[in-house]
């Protein structure tokens, strides 16, 4: 089963149709033979049909009525294709700041993600944002694609230029691996091999180094985080005494033997077994998906946490977070809100919006007391019941949350636990 | 797997797979799993085989019987839930034309009555959730849908207010009345799921293999004959070597021309096409650019 075998990359794509993301994603898919003949000829027919120059690839990837009627993308969709190397899976977020929801949304399980700039234009407010959600979100590697270098004759002052302006942009920002390829996704250039028109750049083209960057490293292997999502007791004929926590291993690696502590409780013991319905296995590690084994008899149940005696996260009811506001309905002080946090849901008050950050600037509005929709914003929680968290830079599913509005029950915003 | 603690892409997509069936059982109090007989679905059940192993699944399958069927799914069908030992509950679209609940359109195509047929299974059935197992690869209005797709007391979607949902922190907050659809397959692709069937092993409907059929052509699609399809005066009867990529109500779902008389045969088959198993097979999704997310607003699957 040779595929079988592949490994999986998440990336994120920030930039608007002017960017021609729409054509690198079109580029990437055409030419790892992911479009289908059928989906090509829809969007033929519908292009000459609209009047068309050229055959809008955008048509692609804007799925829904609203989008085709207006144009624009509205939500974020997901996009597949593989190599002989990898299986990717894209988030193709929309580019204008009234959908900074839906980019952090696409950002929030990526592992890298690719800004898009025009080299007409270089650097504008957009890719600024883009590039902060992206650090914001943790995502561990930054691709800045220097789109249309065709149309500046494929010079290398300007794609220096703005590579130089980013980097220095990028010195304030916390981000561990930044790539810039000069690429042209309307001819295909630096997209899937080297192109001849910039002898002068030596670096990888777009897709070698989505195929090779590394990825593995990136997960948290150190610290044991395993939040019990369910309790498994068959209670047959079969299997009278079984005890089993179910979950995904959020971070660290498990073996059986391993000494635990169980949070709430605080109560110590050490795995019994790791089992999978293929088997025992010697060790878990993100992102598995097990049922754990303890010795001795404990009550544990769905949120509590396990962790290791001398590496635990401290429960608490006081946090400090960045949150994106998702919602029309502005975020005043005093709301209460549900908080869904791993496998735990508790409810939360909003004590305090410390401020709100111009995402194009990286100013703080320390005035403001609301945080409406898109905002990003610090603000303080306190939660009826404790959360077992980590920062959410050194853990991105232990240090992420939602908050869910109690009288709809939609998702009304995404948090990021900031260190004390 | 590897070394250096690494998955490979199907082991992670069965790891984020289970974590969503454990995550709906958790929270919400009656689901239930829209089971076909197809290869989807047959991926869908080993996954929730494997998620609460070594307890039996905690919810029982449902059919959405068109009546329109390919005997041989059918009787996989029947075969496997008895091997599992889960409950099947059949919601049938011909006792539903008999009561007058829903009207056969004239052109005898049962895809759109399904809908309401559904509806009303999972209201008596107070079903809270759906696991179903559609992938975001099959069509563009999927492309954008959620892995917990939250649905109103009518059973609609609205696509544009869908909830966010971020890293793998679901949200099945529902109202009395309210359901979530749930795809624990939503990443997956065709060859995924066929990589997959091979890996467990999995039996399928020998229909998704290569076999001699007696079919004719129709809008540029091979239908084979049977007893819910018959050609019309100038379509011709031949004898062919085909294989179904998707398995559907019998009346819609065309065949392929195809040697892969294996699973190997069919991963390289699937590696290699250029065509999406819904354009290459669904007559229903051929009636407009915006098919699928209309039916889907309605309810459907």
């Amino acid at each position: 089963m040779g595929t079988g075998s592949m490994d999986l990359l998440r990336f994120a794509t920030a930039g608007s149709v002017d960017d021609g993301k729409s054509t690198l994603i079109g580029r990437l898919l055409y030419d790892s033979k992911a479009i289908f003949s059928d989906q090509l000829a829809a969007v033929e027919a519908v292009s000459a049909a609209h009047g068309d120059d050229y055959v809008n690839l955008a048509l692609l990837t804007d799925g829904l009525r609203a989008e085709r009627e207006q144009g624009i993308t509205i939500d974020v969709a997901y996009r597949y294709f593989a190599t002989p190397r990898r299986k990717f899976v894209i988030a193709d977020t929309p580019g204008h700041l009234q959908y900074t929801r839906n980019m952090v949304t696409g950002a929030s399980t990526a592992d890298l993600a690719v800004v898009l700039v025009d080299a007409r234009k270089g650097l504008v407010e957009q890719s600024r944002r883009h590039a902060f959600i992206t650090t914001l979100l943790r995502v561990p590697h930054l691709v800045l694609a220097v789109n249309k270098m065709d149309l500046v004759g494929y010079s290398p002052e300007v794609f220096e230029r703005i590579a130089g302006d980013f980097t220095r942009f990028a010195d304030k920002l916390d981000i561990a691996d930044l790539v810039v390829v000069p690429i042209s996704a309307l001819h295909g250039d630096n997209i899937v091999s080297r192109s001849p028109n910039m002898p002068w750049y030596e670096g990888p083209s777009l897709l070698h180094h989505l195929e090779h960057v590394h990825v593995s490293s990136d997960r948290n292997l150190i610290d044991v985080r395993f939040p019990v999502q369910y309790v498994i007791r068959p209670q047959s004929v079969d299997h009278p005494d079984y005890r089993g926590y179910a979950g995904t291993v959020a971070s660290g690696v498990l073996k059986p033997g391993d000494e635990v502590m169980v949070l709430p409780s605080g109560f110590t013991t050490t795995i019994a077994g790791i089992e999978t319905a293929d088997g025992p296995v010697d060790e878990a590690f993100p992102p598995m998906a097990v049922t754990v084994r303890l010795a001795g008899d404990l009550d544990v149940s769905r949120g509590d946490m396990i962790a290791r005696p001398r590496n635990a996260p401290e429960p608490r009811q006081d946090l400090d977070a960045m949150v994106c506001w998702m919602t029309d309905t502005p975020l005043t002080t005093g709301r209460k809100l549900v908080i869904k946090h791993t496998t735990r849901t508790a409810r939360a008050l909003v004590k305090d919006i410390q401020y709100r950050l111009d995402v194009n600037t990286l100013h703080r509005d320390l005035a403001t007391s609301v945080l409406g929709l898109n905002d990003i914003g610090r603000v303080r929680l306190r939660t009826t019941a404790p959360v077992f968290a980590d920062p959410y830079r050194r853990n991105r599913a232990t240090g992420g949350f939602v908050l869910i509005d109690e009288a709809t029950n939609g998702t009304v915003a995404a948090g990021m636990i900031i260190d004390d | 797997m590897a070394g250096e603690y690494r998955l490979t892409q199907l082991e992670v997509l069965e790891a984020e797979a289970i974590h969503v069936f454990r995550e709906v059982v958790a929270e919400l109090e009656r689901p239930v799993l829209l089971f076909s007989g197809g290869k989807d679905s047959i991926v869908m059940l080993r996954l929730a085989q494997k998620a609460f192993w070594p307890a039996r699944i905690p919810f029982p399958v449902l059919h959405v019987d068109t009546g329109h069927n390919f005997p041989e799914v059918l009787a996989f069908r029947d075969r496997r839930v008895a091997e599992i030992g889960v409950t099947l509950v059949v919601a049938s679209v011909p006792d539903a034309i008999r009561s007058g609940a829903v009207v056969e359109p004239p052109d005898g195509t049962r895809n759109r009555i399904q809908t309401p047929v559904l509806l009303e299974a999972l209201e008596a059935g107070r079903f809270t959730a759906a696991f179903g197992g559609a992938r975001r690869d099959e069509d563009k209005a999927r492309a954008k849908e959620r892995v917990f797709s939250f649905r109103d007391d009518f059973g609609q979607w609205d696509p544009k207010n869908q909830r966010p949902e971020l890293w793998s922190v679901y949200n099945g907050r529902i109202h009395a009345g309210e359901s979530i659809r749930v795809f624990p397959l939503s990443n997956w692709t065709e060859l995924d799921v066929w990589q997959y069937v091979a890996a467990e092993g999995l039996d399928l409907p020998e229909i998704y293999y290569a076999h001699e059929r007696e079919v004719f052509e129709r809008d540029e699609m091979i239908y084979a004959v049977n007893g819910f399809c018959r050609p019309r005066s100038g379509e011709e009867v031949f004898t062919a070597r085909v294989r179904y990529r998707t398995v559907g109500d019998a009346t819609l779902t065309a065949a392929v021309l195809s040697d892969a008389d294996t699973i190997e045969k069919v991963i390289d088959e699937v590696a290699a096409t250029r065509v999406t198993e819904r354009g290459a097979t669904r007559g229903d999704d051929r009636f407009s650019e915006a098919a699928m997310e209309d039916r889907k607003r309605e309810g459907y699957f």
